[in-house]
């Protein structure tokens, strides 16, 4: 016998040096750090996710900014860009990279055999929001960071760091509603083949990059209403122009929230 | 309670659709005890075990996994029950140790990870991630995911699938440990051997139904026979005068004879049909006792036709 098999517990036997049982489930909180902590490495690892959560909002954010591609008004491009840079960065990590990583689990058979351990399913909802929220963070503190870093001037109100926490909260709660009825319904290379493509045409028609007013007003009052627009233009509001909290952004969120939630509560398949 | 058993099935239905999959099922496994399952493909292992996990819900009948119902007492029993599925469960880019040191953060007392990958030939591969592991060690790494949190029932649903001669080995040496610690095991295999080896308790599945259950010498320890060649016509009604009532003795094909009994071939048995051959002046050739195999039983109990 090698060293590291002493470091067994002792024996329930002492011919096989088989510990006895001793059954126990570790306290919920330290459950949900444990799993939290495991998504995010293999995150780290994963190159197509490190792109779509980090690459690509830094390198939209850098290109636009730099140079003059779009006409955003008298603003600054920078001041535009920021915030619709959050919001892609909330759509990629709550939408677009937690359903197809969850679609895939599902389709491996890792939430089934989660399901069987302490942590539960209600622990593994807890465990990615938190994984999503922790990734969230820092793609906010290299957004701010490099937003400061090529001229970026917020005009905020006192408040501005707080509704700009409950407008991203509201987000991601309606983005990972929607990843998740996604992922626990359709196939996992559908969930993929899905999750890519809003994302696409979120960037373009969610106020992301391009403002919506580019577009004409009926088209504009829809694009408000979906989870991107709303989330893009409720940050504007209150990083460019210093408002309090853009309540009908944030209601717009809400539904969504709550919709998306019910259903994927009621339609998620496990396996 | 303090009689409760691993698991006790009592008439356990389970539909999908049109098809049943488990069709009035009664089934105990005893604490401390190794039980298997066994059952050609489509008899309802997987659908019953999964049943005790926790998975799915019964039509009807009663299931009780540690004197508990593993639907309404899920919370309770999860940290108690280890889970080994079929196939699948891990997350494809994970690595061997850091796999298993997350599970461990998910019990009280959990198994040291690093003493259990080494136990189980894993050590060498404690940072290859899981896609690029072998079939075999794959299968020994979900093994390790189901005793890591030293649980008092495992469920391992073919353990050993796929498996080569010393991986076999080194996961029955881990079942037998278990048990040997107190712990109560349920499996469901397709190899024979194994189940002669490991189980104290089988219970042969078909159909959703139970068709037989018992230790492994139980349910071998049928009829003996005894075997021999001679020349053809030998006058069997004659033999069968010598023998003890309730034997039964043919020649089957010519020139092969069959003596069988109700009970063992014992000693008495022999010198009843040597003697009767010593007066008759035939020379018995071949004579040997023959026993049932655990696969001639569980052929002979679900047929040798093919199964999807």
């Amino acid at each position: 016998m090698s060293d590291a098999s002493s470091a067994l517990p002792p024996a329930g036997d002492a011919r096989t040096g088989w510990p006895a049982p001793a059954p126990g489930a570790a306290p919920m909180p330290v459950l949900i750090l444990a799993q939290s902590k495991l998504e995010a490495r293999l995150l780290i690892r994963n190159g197509e996710q490190l792109l779509l959560t980090l690459v690509i909002p830094v390198l939209l954010l850098v290109a636009f900014s730099l140079e003059p591609l779009l006409k955003v008004g008298s603003s600054s491009r920078v001041n535009f860009l920021v915030p619709g840079i959050i919001a892609l960065a909330v759509l990629s990590t709550a939408f677009t990279s937690q359903a197809i990583a969850t679609g895939f689990e599902r389709r491996y058979g890792v939430l089934k055999r989660l399901g069987a351990t302490p942590l539960s399913r209600t622990g593994l909802i807890g465990a990615k929001t938190l994984t999503v929220i922790g990734v969230e963070l820092v793609q906010a503190v290299l957004i701010v960071a490099i937003g400061f870093a090529i001229g970026w001037h917020p005009h905020a109100g006192a408040l501005a760091a707080l509704w700009l926490i409950v407008m991203v909260l509201a987000g991601t709660a309606a983005f990972s509603g929607l990843a998740l009825l996604l992922a626990g319904t359709l196939r996992a290379e559908a969930t993929l083949a899905v999750a890519n493509l809003l994302y696409l045409v979120l960037l373009g028609i969610g106020g992301i990059i391009f403002p919506l007013s580019k577009f004409p007003a009926s088209a504009r009052s829809v694009l408000t209403l979906l989870p991107s627009g709303a989330l893009a233009q409720g940050l504007r509001n209150v990083l460019q122009y210093g408002s309090g909290l853009p309540v009908r952004d944030f209601v717009v969120l809400l539904i969504w929230a709550v919709a998306a939630i019910a259903a994927a509560a009621r339609l998620f398949r496990w396996e | 309670m303090s009689t409760y058993a691993a698991v006790e099935i009592r008439d356990l239905v389970k539909r999908y659709g049109p098809a049943t999959a488990v069709n009035g099922l009664t089934l105990r496994a005893e604490l401390g005890a190794v039980t298997a399952v066994l059952g050609p493909n489509g008899a309802g292992k997987t659908t019953t075990i999964e049943i005790c996990e926790g998975y799915r819900r019964a039509d009807s009948g009663t299931v009780t996994v540690l004197g508990l119902d593993p639907a309404a007492n899920a919370r309770t029993l999860r940290p108690r029950v280890g889970v080994m599925l079929q196939s699948g469960g891990v997350p494809t880019a994970v690595r061997s140790a850091e796999y298993l040191g997350t599970l461990a953060r998910f019990y009280a007392n959990p198994l040291d990870p690093a003493a259990l990958l080494d136990r189980l030939g894993l050590a060498s591969v404690a940072r290859t991630p899981f896609k690029r592991l072998s079939g075999g060690q794959q299968q020994r790494l979900s093994l390790a995911a189901a005793v890591i949190g030293r649980p008092e029932l495992v469920f391992l649903d073919e353990p050993t699938a796929g498996l080569d001669p010393q991986a076999r080995h080194a996961t029955w040496d881990l079942i037998a440990g278990l048990r040997a610690s107190g712990a109560s095991v349920i499996l469901t295999t397709h190899h024979m051997d194994e189940a002669e080896r490991l189980a104290d308790h089988v219970a042969i599945v078909d159909h959703g139904r139970l068709v037989a259950e018992g230790s492994p010498s139980d349910l071998t320890g049928g009829p003996g026979q005894l075997r021999f060649r001679a020349e053809p016509g030998l006058d069997t009604d004659g033999l069968l005068v010598a023998l003890a009532p309730g034997s039964a003795a043919k020649e089957s094909p010519a020139g092969h004879y069959i003596v069988e009994v109700t009970d063992r071939v014992d000693p008495q048995l022999i010198a009843a049909v040597t003697a009767w051959c010593a007066e008759h002046g035939v020379l018995a050739q071949d004579l040997r006792i023959e026993r049932a195999t655990l696969e001639d039983v569980f052929l002979e109990l679900t047929g040798r036709e093919l199964r999807s």
